[in-house]
């Protein structure tokens, strides 16, 4: 929890098995690639024949697949579940849901369209809540490198952007692209910054996401016994290095991308954040707030 | 022989052009090379001196906004913003 309050995002590398995984591409028809036409009959293909239903907006995750569909499966994954109660609650809603298809160059030249990258944004709109949605994605074949998977800057899911405003920033220190294995699961908070890569490969790439929002308050939900308990400040500065690392360590990462001034705001808005997710609405890491706090007039 | 702009945008540690690059974008207006999002891990320069020190010109450089009151922990885009230019002649 500590590694999502801090980077935005969690990964489970090869989490679904490779029958579900199967089942998944064939339900939506994947097929080989000389087969494949066109990116629209492609979707439209899709669309019309597989399992992957319309959800309407605001549906309960309970009753959002059809039951025993390769989706069903993946959300009933111990896993993929256990993770969805202890970021969004047992009782989550659909947002929407989109199958994600990368297709490689030879479709590009084929409609004379300049292949692009997709610019760095966050998605939806601008987003000044403290409650937060999550974006959950499956990969269902392999990702290599060259296929572009989803860039994405760890870190980021706390600064309040809206949308495409920092298509400017066409690299940031310290990005990240997934490359993993098949029946991969991410997960991001929806605050984190990414855009899709280019596929220069020969094969097309797959990405099935799914953005859920809580029904209750975020607090705790992943410690339903409530045994969390802040730690005890820690000299700074002029610090001991014999003691362990503990999740302070993790919650006080500073990433590549973080201005020498912004760092520290970006470090109080974790603490401010690890508050709402313990409900310990005075912890602190570090003093960061502690020492701004202290207003005695 | 035209004339045609390439522009650079760095964005810096703190504002002051000695500090290290952390996020960069570069257009080409001659066309000879086709940037675009994510293309790169590392920047082209170390710090934004390096890129003056190469031939690049500043154009425009971030102002410093003080922060709104009651909003001073609030964080959002990049805040150290230089632009560059470099302006190359050919036959377009
Ligand atoms: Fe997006």
């Amino acid at each position: 929890m500590a590694e999502f309050a801090s980077s935005g995002c969690l990964f489970f590398d090869e989490l679904i098995d490779e029958q579900t995984n199967k089942e998944f591409l064939d339900d939506i028809g994947h097929t080989n690639i000389d087969e494949v036409d066109s990116v629209q009959d492609f979707y439209k293909n899709i669309k019309a024949t597989s399992s992957i239903p319309r959800i309407p907006a605001g549906t309960p995750l309970k009753e959002a697949f059809p039951k025993n569909s390769p989706l069903d499966k993946i959300f009933k994954n111990e896993v993929v579940e256990g993770a969805i109660t202890s970021l969004v609650g047992s009782n989550t809603i659909v947002d929407h849901q989109f199958l994600h298809i990368t297709f490689p160059t030879k479709y590009f030249n084929q409609a004379n369209q300049r292949q692009m990258s997709q610019a760095n944004h966050q998605d939806s709109t601008i987003d000044p809540r403290s409650t937060f949605d999550v974006q959950l994605f499956y990969f269902p074949t392999e990702v290599t490198k060259e296929m572009g998977g989803t860039r994405y800057h760890p870190g980021t899911h706390l600064r309040i952007v809206n949308e495409n405003a920092i298509a400017k920033y066409q690299n940031i220190l310290g990005q990240k692209s997934i490359v993993c294995k098949p029946g991969t699961i991410g997960i991001f908070h929806s605050g984190l910054w990414h855009g899709a890569g280019v596929n220069f490969s020969e094969n097309i790439r797959y990405m099935f996401k799914v953005r859920l929002q809580p029904t209750e308050k975020q607090e705790l939900l992943w410690d339903p016994e409530k045994k969390y308990q802040p730690l005890p400040n820690r000299a700074l500065f002029w610090t001991d290095e014999t003691k362990d690392q503990t999740i302070n360590d993790i919650l006080m990462r500073s990433y590549p991308w973080q201005e020498a001034d912004t760092n520290r705001l970006d470090k109080i808005n974790v603490v401010k954040f690890w508050r709402l997710l313990t409900g310990h609405k005075k912890m602190d890491v570090d003093y960061w707030l502690t020492r701004i706090e202290n207003e005695l007039y | 022989m035209a004339k045609r702009q390439k522009v650079l945008v760095l964005y810096l540690k703190f504002p002051s052009l000695e500090a290290e690059v952390i996020s960069w974008a570069t257009f080409d207006g001659t066309g000879k090379k086709l940037h675009m999002t994510g293309d790169t891990d590392t920047p082209p320069y170390p710090t934004g001196l390096d890129a003056l020190l190469d031939g690049w010109r500043l154009f425009q450089a971030s102002q410093a906004i003080p922060e709104h009151p009651g909003e001073e922990f609030r964080t959002s885009y990049l805040k150290h913003e230089f632009f560059f230019e470099k302006l190359e002649e050919g036959d377009f």
